[in-house]
């Protein structure tokens, strides 16, 4: 038996969070890297992502997703940090073993001094949103529809309706429509639309698509493959109202009915675990396993990549600084809590003495509201307002705070408040 | 018609559970077998949608055929499991008490046990909450079944045609029985198979299987009864480790809540009249479901549901299994096989093959019949040792296609090997799991999809999610219609 190699910081997941995460510690001066991706190419779902709208907070331009992952990429090439792909982390334990596979090599079991967890999310499925009907064929998740087409070159359907209004159905609506499919409608169990507004106004307005709000598949009909589906209307408990089913004639039924991060490996160590389904996290987005840190979608659920790609540049600092040694572990801890509408914020508690200059706190509200404040109290003292012409559950929000304002604070808690005008 | 017809011996019409249990033990005997089955797999409709129980057998009433074959089928099963390389585990049942009268039921399914020859044990309080920590304090006492097991169903089924097929019957799939007639005592089915003795264990269709050799002299009906099933992804907190049955009522068995072999949690099933192609599934149905089994355990983490599903069950109207010759001679009915059916399928094959065919035909046993199939590998489950052996022989081995229940293409590639192997993305998860864990197949349908397509060596599109027509690709991009 050889003995086991020791590599300094395993990336796991080479998507746009392990690629930023991994430049950015070499940039930190860690030189012993591997990024272990399960795909033949790095990148992630950017790959498949062939419409343009990536990079204008990062690189203030228009790129598609395949061009934005090749930037970074690039950068991976020129600091010759390693990598493998097509190979698969099947465990982690807590003192940092990692254990992969891959048709290259094997099975191999490394030992990580720390190790970044980057492995993205994964579509909510028929089964977990209970779908109604018949599970035949040419029922498919909005990624798996964009899979086939951009990937592996198939169409996946000539008359399709779409099921939530995330981004990527909308991006499908448009993307089978411009390939000659029929896009009928989508339908959205919400009041409110779930995907960003640009993309409402030109993947849906632009082609005539109708969004239909407080609306459901209440079946699914067809003998192998989808023939037919029926909406109808719900109320706020999610009842179907009577007599308001609408019928459309397709051959396609795409699901884009949310996202969850994928956290298998977290489990496996006892990590603990968040509202989002990702890791709890301090202000460096190291886990509560010393050593183990997230970022990116499997920590939460992001709207644009470039913030993605920000988070995890931090959290490659992060790992720097814990592999130097140089994080204060003192129980210096100020815990972060959600109020009034809010669903989450990440992280979820800071220890003050890591931050260098200044920290940012990301978070999602839970229903949409008009004109209100964002307020952040400090041991229940308002230290910081912003207000807002209008708030929504599919943008995710930040809020930054100077390491001043937030000394010796023991909880900050966000509060969202209308504002009477 | 064809001059040089091939005669079969036996023709089995269904490969169900029953179909393929009777095919694999009339395959140790030197007659020719041949399976015919509508769909483009085996195990396609109520042998794979159920609770995948190995029932001890205190439940049905004393003298009947489920009584009798439940218990001989029971204890046929660590054999069969190890001989056709099936996950098995005895993890016993528990049938709960709510009230009083619950408790009565229980001593009376005890003595109804007692004379089905099943040993049971009456729980109090303390015991049955020592056994499941996590239920309901409304739960007073239980019924302790030791003999109860859990099985794959889809492997028993697919295995046992496989070992079948290994040893001499032949599976013809997509040949849905049309026609029947009977010529100088051979039978003429679809106007192409001939057989001298036909089993009929279509399943949910086997009444109308028989109408076409009985119409108006010995008919049956058979009742479709729909089950929905909720399905729980593992997860490491503690649950539930017995299957926990309510108190049986007219309607069935009731709800169950089971830990199934690939550590999932199973709840259901629901009991509702339909058609005999009704598998949807309908919310308010899952809600009822739901809620009885909140009954039996408080807080089920309903969160990590990974999927819902129906199977149609084939109630006869007498409540007992049929399996008998028919009016027509050398016509054998193996029909309403509803619950306990998994569990009696061995024992209904050697009742069915050791007492109705063996008086018609001269059964000899082959010198060269090998009961167990060729063993597969699990990746996951072997020593880090093992897997570098493993890959040293086989490099795809070490290729993990299904990353939610990490199966390799190496496992894949030997399953498609197999002389029973899948045609369809869905054949291919109930053999291997590929895509039946949290993300349903989202992250590697189009691997799976890929690596049939070259080992069938047709285009991508060409490859089925299910029965014909349930193609998931439609053409090649800018390709002419």
């Amino acid at each position: 038996m050889n003995e086991v190699k020791t590599i300094d910081l395993v990336v796991i997941g080479g998507g746009s969070a392990g690629l930023a995460a991994a430049i950015s510690a070499k940039n930190e001066g860690i030189d012993d890297i591997l990024i272990i991706e399960k795909e033949e190419f790095l990148g992630g779902i950017l790959q498949q992502c062939i419409h343009n709208g990536f990079g204008l907070q990062t690189f203030n331009e228009q790129l598609s997703g395949p061009e934005y992952a090749q930037r970074y990429i690039n950068e991976v090439e020129r600091l010759k940090i390693k990598y493998i792909t097509n190979a698969f982390v099947s465990s982690i334990s807590k003192d940092k073993d990692v254990y992969y596979s891959s048709k290259s090599e094997g099975f191999v079991h490394i030992k990580a001094k720390a190790i970044i967890i980057s492995t993205g999310c994964v579509e909510r499925t028929p089964g977990q949103i209970m779908l109604e009907g018949k599970r035949i064929s040419g029922i498919l998740t909005a990624g798996q529809a964009q899979k086939y087409m951009n990937i592996e070159g198939y169409m996946v359907g000539k008359k399709a309706f779409i099921l939530g209004s995330g981004d990527i159905g909308l991006i499908m609506a448009r993307r089978m429509t411009l390939e000659g499919a029929k896009v009928l409608g989508v339908a959205e169990l919400m009041p409110y639309s779930n995907g960003l507004a640009r993309n409402i106004a030109q993947c849906l307005n632009d082609f005539n698509i109708p969004l239909f709000l407080s609306h459901t598949i209440k079946d699914v009909i067809g003998k192998d493959r989808v023939e037919k589906i029926i909406i109808a209307k719900v109320d706020e408990k999610g009842n179907y109202i009577e007599n308001s089913e609408k019928e459309f004639e397709v051959d396609t039924l795409i699901l884009s009915v949310g996202l969850i991060p994928y956290n298998v490996l977290l489990e496996g160590v006892d990590a603990k675990i968040s509202s989002t389904k990702g890791a709890i996290v301090d202000e460096n987005y190291m886990t509560s396993i010393p050593g183990i840190f997230e970022c990116g979608n499997s920590l939460h659920v992001h709207d644009l990549v470039d913030y993605v790609s920000l988070e995890a540049k931090q959290a490659g600092v992060g790992a720097s600084l814990y592999l130097k040694n140089m994080l204060n572990s003192d129980n210096d801890n100020c815990q972060v809590k959600c109020g009034n509408n809010i669903s989450y914020i990440v992280p979820q508690h800071i220890n003050v003495n890591n931050i260098k200059k200044d920290i940012s706190f990301k978070y999602r509200v839970r229903k949409p509201m008009k004109n209100v404040k964002v307020e952040a109290y400090l041991d229940d003292k308002l230290i910081k307002s912003i207000s807002k012409i209008a708030i929504l559950p599919s943008e995710m929000e930040k809020m930054t705070f100077n390491k001043e304002a937030l000394a010796n604070g023991r909880e900050l808690r966000f509060e969202v408040k209308e504002v009477k005008l | 018609m064809k001059t040089n017809k091939k005669i079969y011996d036996i023709i089995i019409i269904g490969a169900g559970v029953v179909g393929c249990m009777i095919a694999r033990e009339l395959s140790q005997y030197n007659v020719d077998v041949l399976v015919l089955e509508k769909d483009n797999d085996v195990c396609n409709e109520t042998s794979a949608a159920n609770s995948a129980i190995i029932h001890s057998g205190y439940d049905p009433l004393p003298n009947t055929l489920k009584a009798k074959l439940n218990v001989l089928g029971n204890a046929m099963f660590d054999k069969i499991s190890s001989e056709l390389d099936v996950s098995f585990k005895r993890i016993g049942s528990i049938t709960l008490a709510f009230n009083e009268d619950d408790i009565n039921t229980l001593k009376m399914l005890q003595k109804r046990g007692e004379e089905n020859g099943v040993v049971t044990k009456l729980l109090d309080y303390k015991e049955v909450h020592e056994l499941e920590p996590l239920l309901s304090p409304k739960v007073i006492g239980g019924l302790y079944a030791s003999s109860a097991g859990i099985i794959n169903p889809f492997t028993l089924c697919v295995h046992a045609m496989e070992n079948a097929i290994d040893n001499g019957v032949t599976l013809i799939l997509n040949e849905e029985v049309k026609t029947i007639s009977k010529e100088n005592d051979i039978y003429n089915i679809n106007d192409k198979h001939f057989g001298k003795i036909i089993i009929n264990a279509a399943g949910i269709n086997a009444d109308d299987i028989n109408l076409l050799v009985n119409k108006g002299k010995d008919e049956f009906t058979l009742l479709p009864r729909k089950g929905e099933y909720i399905v729980l992804n593992h997860f490491k907190a503690p649950f539930v480790s017995h299957t926990l049955f309510m108190v049986p009522s007219n309607k069935g068995k009731g709800v169950l809540i089971s830990p199934t072999t690939s550590n999932n949690y199973l709840i259901g099933p629901s009991a509702d009249l339909v058609y005999k192609d009704d598998n949807t599934t309908q919310k308010d149905i899952i809600n009822i479901v739901k809620k009885q089994a909140e009954n039996m355990i408080c807080n089920i983490p309903y969160n990590e549901t990974i999927r819902v599903f129906a199977g149609i069950r084939a109630t006869p109207e007498t409540h007992d299994f049929i399996i008998k010759e028919s009016m027509s001679e050398n016509f054998i009915n193996v029909a309403g096989i509803e619950s306990p059916g998994l569990v009696s399928s061995p024992a209904i094959a050697k009742m069915v093959v050791d007492e109705i065919v063996s008086k018609k035909i001269n059964l000899v046993k082959k010198d060269n019949y090998n009961p167990y199939v060729r063993k597969y590998v699990h990746v996951d489950k072997l020593s880090f040792e093992e897997k570098n052996k493993l890959y040293q022989e086989n490099k795809d081995y070490a290729s993990i296609v299904c990353k939610c229940e990490k199966v390799s293409k190496g496992e894949i590639i030997d399953c498609l090997n197999r002389s029973c192997p899948p045609f369809s993305i869905k054949g291919l998860k109930k053999r291997l799991r590929v895509g039946f864990g949290k993300c349903q197949g989202g992250m590697c349908q189009s691997e799976a999809l890929s690596i049939m397509a070259s080992f069938y060596n047709v285009d991508k599109k060409d490859i089925l999610y299910d029965n014909k027509n349930s193609n998931i690709l439609l053409k090649k991009m800018q390709e002419e219609d």
